[in-house]
């Protein structure tokens, strides 16, 4: 954070003056007057763009994971498909993926007798799992790249000393080689995930009511244009600077 | 070619990706060459303000200094997608403003100069941070040295800094053009009928999705592994006479 002396410079006087002004401005001279109605739908909006992404940051680094390992030390059956999931998802826009799940298995699991018959497909019909999935797999393939540095950048010398040591393959996986792959990128980890969430407006598009489709809403319903895209751009903001924040919190926990 | 797609059961994706009226293969490539054209476009854009933004930064007053840092830190946290809406509005109204002060009526604005306005703001304020980091590991003797022969400062950034921060830059614009050419597709929802939407509306009216989605796919990806191969050797050319780090800090 910026320390409270550097913030007392004449010039920054100055700009957070007209900055106060600009917000007053806004706060007088736009109409708000739509927040009241809206309030409760955006607050559930939020929290499903919330849970989103902390669930698919959570599942896509679960699988990030294994594809890192298979890349960096896994057999050419192993690497191969990994480096293909790599890149396909990241050589290809978000938004086509999203369609892809969404249009493409939407229109082919109702064909499907037993799909339609069985227990999930009460959520099949939602929008929700396609896009908690899309997002799952693009975040996999973006951190499977950086799992793949971070495990081949871990100190051999490491790793050697827990063989010596007899340690069970999966305890020195543990305890010696994904903790110190993780400290190394958590920076990285860090933008990634700011990444991600500036990807879950994405998903307004097939229809899941997160917090930029709630502003999409009240565009359309009032057309008032300027005033929910800057509060949405704020909310972003803010949720953004909460995310650095964390991160910076755990690297500082992390002894260098 | 016929006997190929008939064992593998593609007769009918062959005919709906045709490249004559009944298929829509003319479509997609229609598609492809918009978000090309955009993505050129936005991308140049972006350098051309990352360049300004960067000698800002990096040589600027205090005030320019904080106004490119807010700049910079805006762009990078709010979605794409939220500024896309934002610069197009406050583009297209801009306009549209003083277009009628100057007398005329509403001016119709074309999607390809719009979508490389609001691609190149948001690119300008990545690549003014790929620069400004690319300038910074120019061994400052070198700019030192321009300075005390007396270079004027353009010739100096024509002949030295340029020259000198192409090595350090490529990576950093590589990724950044592949960011450009995937952004393009978040144009489709201001109703830009670049690869993606054509590819929807393909795939709509046909309701062959599987067909149409992997196809703009496989579009999309020969692009980035073709510009793959093109910035490799642009990052050989400009690492030329260097040192090959290969095997170094081992």
């Amino acid at each position: 954070m910026i320390p409270f002396r550097a913030l007392m410079q004449p010039h920054r006087i100055v700009m957070l003056a007209l900055l106060l002004g600009a917000v007053v401005w806004c706060a007088v001279a736009l109409r708000w007057d739509w927040i009241p109605e809206y309030a409760p739908l955006a607050m559930e909006g939020l929290w499903r763009t919330i849970w989103i992404l902390v669930v698919t940051c959570v599942l896509g680094f679960l699988l990030a994971i294994p594809l890192g390992l298979a890349q960096a030390v896994g057999p050419w059956y192993l690497s191969a498909p990994a480096r293909v999931f790599c890149t396909v998802i990241r050589g290809t826009p978000l938004l086509l993926q999203i369609w892809l799940l969404y249009y493409g298995l939407g229109s082919l699991f109702p064909q499907i007798p037993w799909i339609r018959g069985s227990e999930l497909w009460p959520y099949l019909r939602q929008a929700w799992p396609y896009a908690v999935l899309a997002l799952t797999l693009s975040y996999a393939g973006y951190e499977g790249e950086v799992m793949r540095g971070a495990f081949s950048s871990v100190n051999k010398g490491q790793l050697e000393a827990a063989n010596a040591f007899g340690m069970p393959r999966f305890t020195m996986f543990r305890r010696i080689w994904l903790p110190q792959a993780i400290r190394n990128v958590l920076p990285t980890l860090g933008g990634e995930t700011i990444l991600q969430l500036k990807a879950t407006p994405l998903v307004a598009t097939i229809t899941v009511v997160e917090l930029y489709a709630v502003s999409s809403r009240v565009r359309s319903d009032t057309f008032i244009v300027y005033e929910p895209l800057i509060l949405l751009a704020v909310f972003y903001m803010i949720i953004a600077g909460i995310i650095a924040l964390m991160f910076r919190r755990f690297e500082n926990r992390v002894p260098g | 070619m016929e006997f190929f797609f008939e064992t593998l059961g593609l007769t009918e994706s062959a005919k709906l990706l045709s490249l004559s009226p009944p298929g829509w293969g003319g479509n997609l490539l229609r598609g492809l060459a918009n978000s090309l054209q955009i993505a050129f476009g936005a991308f140049g854009f972006g350098l051309l303000i990352g360049l300004f933004g960067a000698y800002g930064k990096l040589y600027g007053g205090v005030v320019l200094r904080d106004l490119l840092a807010v700049y910079t830190t805006v762009i990078r946290a709010v979605p794409e997608l939220v500024l896309i809406l934002i610069l197009y509005y406050v583009g297209t109204d801009l306009i549209n403003q003083l277009s009628q002060a100057m007398g005329y009526g509403r001016v119709e604005i074309s999607g390809v100069v719009a979508g490389i306005w609001v691609l190149g703001v948001v690119q300008g304020a990545y690549a003014t941070e790929v620069l400004r980091g690319a300038i910074q590991a120019i061994p400052p003797g070198q700019i030192e040295a321009a300075r005390a022969y007396g270079m004027p400062p353009l010739m100096l950034m024509r002949r030295v800094t340029i020259p000198a921060m192409m090595s350090f830059a490529t990576p950093g614009l590589a990724n950044l053009w592949l960011i450009a050419t995937k952004d393009t597709a978040l144009l489709a929802i201001v109703g830009f009928s670049e690869l993606t939407l054509e590819t929807r509306q393909a795939a709509a009216s046909t309701r062959a999705y599987f067909t149409f989605f992997l196809a703009a796919g496989a579009l999309y990806l020969i692009v980035t592994l073709c510009s793959g191969v093109v910035f490799a050797r642009i990052e050989k050319w400009a690492r030329r006479g260097q040192p090959s780090l290969k095997g170094a800090g081992r």
